[in-house]
């Protein structure tokens, strides 16, 4: 069964469509890059998979359920989502964490560092302090605390250097190892050879290649 | 001059720095001649047919119904005027209105059922109009200042949304220093109350010849009545408005930044 099935799916624009009647099906498993020029429709895409966005026609389905049907804030804490620029709470990385998940111990919040390739003394480390890189995976990790069983992320390496890039491209390859299968937006060709286990290309809202 | 009481001449005798003025953009080509004398007569005109209705209303024989009616009819203008300057809230004008009643009513509630002052037609207008036209002011700039805040601040609000956060809470930082922004000023025209600036209720008491001690309790409670009605109409529109900017499935509305000014 397909992580993502669009069936028909439209979101109005201000000229024309974001989405123009997509149908396609993301993989459940391994990494999946959206792919496409700019204003192909990428991020409507993929925020339509946590319902940031919603489609004017058509239907989302997630694991075969229909997404308007689900509870959006479980669904959300389940499909969690790493967004371009790095986006941090005000505050240090412990506070950032808390608001995914308030009730999380240091020992728990160390370990999701660790898995966002940051030592546990980031906890104490003011949010406006970080690098890019440095935020990005801090996302990652407060991300990673409402335990997803999928993460989206849209074009996240796009403000990073080439190696914090590679990092954040090793630990999306280490999450769909451990059974978190990612959804990524990239316009980068390089980087979908690097960790792309499945493509699907869109240009102008429509669905222009297929690739599993 | 002494009773404080100025009459025709009188009033044609203060205008005599509006002349000065208009020699000034004469002078200067400002160009501000014609806006000058419309403001002028439009001031009179529009001054002359509220004091004539107001006599209607004070008048101790009058039916206090007409005093209720122009309460709410400061409320619906309120709301309008609202309206016209933060037209980039959705459902400005039913938010409005809402704080609007909301503090008036509250307000009315306080001023009369504890006695502050008695009910009366020489009452109700004058402090319906003091509380709703200062708590209006506040009401659009919370409105202004909370769409700005959330188009500014989108990416931070939807990284909490994507945490699966509900909509209030997504918006609550946001919310909380709107409401910080609306209400501070009043704060700080109460601290300043006095040594700062002489109340318009205190200077007219005053002048007309109430002891000042008199006059100066009368500002006093007029002014807490106004700090507590803004409140009361930020609250109820940063609340209110808080709704309409997200949809009922926790998505953010598309929204306009406010260009115009205030």
């Amino acid at each position: 069964m397909a992580l993502f099935a669009f069936e028909q799916v439209t979101v109005a624009g201000v000229l024309r469509p974001r989405l123009d009647g997509v149908t396609a099906e993301l993989p459940d498993g391994g990494v999946t890059a959206v792919a496409g020029p700019s204003g192909a429709g990428k991020s409507t895409l993929l925020r339509c998979c946590n319902r940031l966005e919603a489609p004017d026609a058509g239907v989302v389905r997630y694991r075969g359920e229909d997404l308007a049907a689900r509870d959006v804030l479980a669904h959300r804490r389940e499909v969690g989502m790493v967004f371009q620029q790095p986006v941090l709470f005000p505050g240090t990385v412990r506070d950032n964490l808390h608001v995914a998940d308030p009730g999380l111990d240091d020992h728990a919040a160390a370990a999701l560092l660790q898995r966002a390739a940051l030592a546990p003394a980031f906890l104490d480390r003011e949010a406006g302090s970080l690098s890019g890189g440095e935020g990005q995976r801090a996302c990652l990790a407060r991300a990673l605390a409402t335990r997803p069983r999928v993460l989206l992320m849209d074009e996240p390496t796009s403000a990073l250097d080439r190696d914090a890039t590679l990092l954040l491209e090793r630990l999306m390859g280490e999450l769909a190892d451990d059974g978190v299968p990612v959804v990524l937006v990239t316009h980068d060709d390089e980087q979908r050879g690097r960790v792309a286990d499945a493509v699907l290309e869109l240009r102008e809202g429509q669905v222009t290649h297929e690739h599993r | 001059m002494s009773t404080g009481e100025v009459g025709a001449a009188g009033l044609a005798l203060s205008m005599v720095l509006v002349v000065a003025a208009l020699a000034l953009s004469r002078w200067q080509h400002l160009r501000l001649e014609r806006d000058l004398v419309v403001s002028v007569v439009r001031s009179v005109i529009q001054l002359l047919i509220v004091g004539a209705a107001l006599k209607l209303v004070v008048d101790p024989g009058a039916w206090l119904g007409w005093s209720w009616l122009w309460v709410v009819g400061i409320v619906v203008f309120a709301a309008a005027t609202v309206a016209r300057r933060a037209p980039e809230l959705p459902g400005v004008f039913g938010i409005a209105l809402a704080a609007n009643a909301a503090s008036a009513a509250i307000g009315m509630a306080v001023t009369f059922g504890l006695g502050i002052f008695e009910v009366s037609g020489r009452t109700i207008v004058p402090v319906a109009g003091m509380l709703v036209g200062n708590a209006m002011k506040s009401g659009v700039v919370a409105g202004r200042r909370l769409v700005d805040a959330t188009a500014q601040q989108r990416a931070e609000i939807e990284a909490r949304l994507a945490l699966g956060l509900p909509a209030d809470a997504a918006a609550r930082p946001i919310v909380r220093a709107t409401l910080r922004t609306a209400i501070s000023p009043q704060i700080e025209n109460t601290k300043a109350l006095g040594f700062v600036f002489l109340p318009g209720a205190m200077t007219g008491l005053i002048l007309a010849g109430v002891d000042p001690v008199q006059a100066v309790l009368t500002q006093g409670a007029l002014m807490y009545l106004i700090l507590g009605g803004v409140v009361v109409t930020t609250a109820v529109t940063t609340l209110l408005a808080q709704r309409r900017l997200f949809t009922a499935d926790h998505r953010l509305v598309p929204l306009a930044r406010s260009t115009a000014d205030q």
